[in-house]
């Protein structure tokens, strides 16, 4: 039977296995919406704004060990343009998302039509790959490539761009069961003479360090990761992406590494002898100065990306290869031979990590006047047994919330690592929510972040989604604040957050439950009230500190082993002085 | 270091703007680039010639195998190879000028295409430095208009960069 082309589109999400796309509709994307209405498999969620659209559908992704792609619909024009923010982020994160895009009829592209962009042209630096649909016999197949390149490999974003009238032109629908590109094939299984040589190195190790990032989350390798450093009794330390890949409550994690990661961690990135990181890659925040790191490391890395390996620091032994792939082979290759790790070094090279340790350079003082933002992610960590999924937007309490809830399972922390977006926390908990509707999903925001995505609090509603938004509001863009004190001698230029809404009562006008604490003592009754409330969506609004700092932090220029440490803090010359 | 790439994509169209935006995006420069579809009519072949260092070559070529329309590349650099520049060139060819341009013209082994009363036009093939040569031998002030069509090139030997 012939179909139209949009048709054909919804048919193949379905067929795809797609249930919820996140979208907003407009004229190019009119045939399209049509077809949705005209079918109940495919489920379209209306946010209010295509950028919530985007991280919705990418937080969908995220939280989803399956590996699916997230799904998302725009009209062409500004509904493209809107996007984009959304596209970069989960470009810059790996995230699996397939974003069909309406654009306008095929006889008007290049005539500056009215609300044409050139989609293929914007979105081309912030895909894995992008389609212009030229031909409604491409569509189905199209809509296969899009989810394989989406998912396969080093995951990301492809777009797919349906001209008008390509929706409305007809043909056989056939969806392609199998499919095979010349030009593109992931690696996925590391060379055995790579791994071999990666497990020598590693047991030649006096003072080893394993460093995992995102991909071990994306890869969903977190029980192998697990396994193989239990089994070596290693340190391991988790990029910002990859907390919640080695469980946090485990003595063997020394907590996250980079610009604000514990001093432990990257005290052992700085004196490492053997570093094995796996899927991570090498990033600016995690890094430091790069003259400076890691001085004495041999570097064997892991990575589904060719392009990640050696991009900025060289490597010793390289390994293409999926990290669950990869860690399973080195897993074999260690029970297949005699050596062990060197117990002696291994003993010293722990002492000496625990007297780092024993620094707590994430520790705050709790009492004072004014609640610590910090209190407030613990006391949120305890209250849901650690077991929420937690989003969040980008500042001084995303550090804050990576640094105090424990996340001992993979994908259970869902933020903008690479991109740094603010405005992804609240459609990202929707997204989260829509996938896993029992479980507790809370958004940890500032009230500055909260504000760019802020009407996403009516789809919450329309959905009855019961999220759970704490935002600890200090008044200020509070890591812009905290930059200026440090390095522009306190000229708080226009990072002061003036003419604040109130958010219980905008919560409130939303349909929403709208709390406000500003009393140290009203905190935890407060937050049990809120999690009691589980069919409703709360505004809790947290009057914190407004001078607290993220700390340690590692500056501009610095290495790993030049942390800043919160005021007063001991160094470690000072504590092994003491020691001795 | 030069190093010459050659690449078989996907002849579609967006493909080479993926290309050069990867150069642009990642500040990779190119010191050419020529591209033209071959025997095959579903794939393109490209030549990049870029300058740099072999940490960056080796980046360059990761991640143009990263583009997705991008089937199979080839480090032509890395082995013994042939690389030929097509040079177009208007030359003002007057008076005693009008012999010394034909005899250098047949030291290139070039050829003369185009004749007016004042002026030469001369199409020469060579490796970069033949072509740079040429030109360089010419007097500045008699040239008039150069094109040059970046280079091409294939490896030696059983070599080769086919499906
Ligand atoms: C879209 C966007 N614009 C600007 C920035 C730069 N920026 C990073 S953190 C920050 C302040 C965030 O303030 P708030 O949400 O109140 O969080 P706080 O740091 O106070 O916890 C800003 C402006 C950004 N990351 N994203």
């Amino acid at each position: 039977m012939e179909m139209t082309g949009a048709d054909i589109l919804i048919r193949s999400l379905s067929d795809e296995g797609v249930k919820h796309i996140f979208g907003y509709p407009g004229g190019a994307a009119l045939h399209i919406y049509d077809a949705i209405y005209k079918q109940d498999k495919v489920q379209h969620i209306l946010t209010r704004h295509e950028q919530g659209a985007t991280h919705a559908a990418d937080a969908y992704a995220r939280a989803d060990d399956s590996g699916k792609a997230g799904v998302v619909l725009v009209t062409s024009g500004p509904g493209v343009t809107n996007a984009v923010t959304g596209i970069a982020t989960a470009y810059m994160d790996s995230i699996p998302m397939v974003v069909i895009c309406g654009q306008v009829p095929t006889h008007l592209i290049g005539d500056d039509a009215f609300q044409e962009v050139d989609t293929v042209g914007i979105t081309r630096p912030c895909v894995k790959h992008n389609f212009l649909i030229k031909d409604v016999r491409d569509v189905a197949s199209t809509i296969k490539k899009a989810f394989f390149i989406a998912e396969s490999g080093r995951p990301g974003p492809v777009v797919v761009d349906v001209p008008k009238d390509i929706t409305a032109q007809t043909c056989e629908y056939l969806y392609p069961q199998h499919l095979t590109m010349r030009s593109y094939s992931p690696v996925t299984k590391g060379h055995p003479k790579q791994i071999k040589k990666a497990v020598e190195l590693l047991l030649g190790a006096k003072r080893p360090i394993i460093y995992t990032g995102g991909g071990v989350v994306l890869g969903n390798a977190g029980d192998k990761l697990t396994e193989f450093v239990r089994r070596l009794g290693y340190p391991c330390t988790n990029t910002l992406m990859g907390l919640g890949a080695f469980p946090a409550s485990d003595p063997l994690f020394v907590g996250m590494l980079g610009m604000h990661g514990t001093y432990e961690a990257n005290m052992c990135m700085y004196e490492c002898d053997v570093m094995l990181a796996v899927g991570a890659r090498f990033d600016d925040r995690v890094t430091g100065e790069l003259a400076k790191f890691s001085p004495n490391a041999r570097i064997i890395h892991v990575d589904i990306d060719p392009s990640s390996i050696g991009k900025n620091v060289s490597v010793e032994v390289p390994i293409v290869g999926s990290a669950e792939s990869v860690l399973e082979d080195m897993m074999a290759a260690l029970n297949e031979t005699s050596t062990q790790p060197d117990a002696d070094a291994l003993g010293q090279w722990w002492e000496q990590i625990n007297r780092w340790r024993g620094l707590d350079s994430f520790g705050f003082d709790a009492d004072g006047e004014f609640i610590k933002p910090q209190r407030v992610v613990k006391m949120l960590c305890d209250q849901t047994g650690g077991d929420a999924y937690i989003t969040s937007d980008v500042g001084q309490h995303q550090m804050w919330a990576a640094q105090h809830y424990r996340f001992d399972k993979p994908r259970r922390w869902i933020n903008s690592g690479g991109l740094g977006t603010m405005g992804f926390g609240l459609p990202a908990a929707m997204g989260v929510q829509l996938l896993h509707p029992k479980a507790e999903v809370a958004c940890i925001t500032g009230e500055a972040s909260i504000q760019m995505c802020i009407q996403e609090l009516a789809a919450i509603q329309q959905y009855e989604l019961p999220i759970k938004i704490v935002c600890l509001n200090n008044r200020f863009m509070g890591m812009v604040r905290q930059w200026q004190e440090f390095f522009y001698d306190r000229r708080y230029s226009n990072s002061y957050m003036d003419s604040l809404p109130d958010f219980v009562k905008l919560a409130e006008s939303f349909g929403h439950v709208g709390m406000r604490v500003e009393n140290s003592g009203d905190l935890e009754g407060a937050m049990k009230e809120m999690l009691g409330m589980k069919n409703r969506a709360v505004f809790l609004d947290v009057v914190t500190d407004q001078a607290e700092n993220v700390y340690p932090m590692i500056p501009g220029g610095a290495g790993h082993n030049e942390m800043v440490l919160k005021p007063g803090a001991q160094t470690d010359d000072m504590q092994e002085r003491e020691l001795a | 270091m030069r190093h010459i790439i050659s690449v078989l994509l996907e002849n579609e169209s967006g493909a080479l703007s993926r290309v050069a935006g990867l150069f642009s995006a990642r500040g990779f420069n190119i010191e050419s680039l020529t591209v033209a579809p071959t025997d095959d009519e579903t794939l393109s072949r490209m030549t990049i010639v870029t300058e740099g260092g072999g940490d960056l070559v080796e980046q360059v070529t990761k991640q143009l195998n990263k583009l997705v329309d991008v089937v199979k590349l080839m480090e032509l650099t890395e082995g013994p190879h042939i690389e030929r520049e097509l040079l177009l060139v208007k030359v003002r060819a007057m008076g005693s000028a009008r012999d010394e341009v034909k005899r250098l013209v047949d030291i290139f082994r070039g050829r003369i295409v185009d004749v007016t009363d004042s002026i030469y036009t001369v199409e020469l093939t060579g490796a970069g430095d033949k072509v740079d040569a040429f030109i360089d031998a010419i007097r500045p002030e008699d040239i008039i208009e150069v094109v040059r069509s970046g280079v091409s090139g294939i490896a030696r030997g059983d070599r080769a960069l086919k499906l």
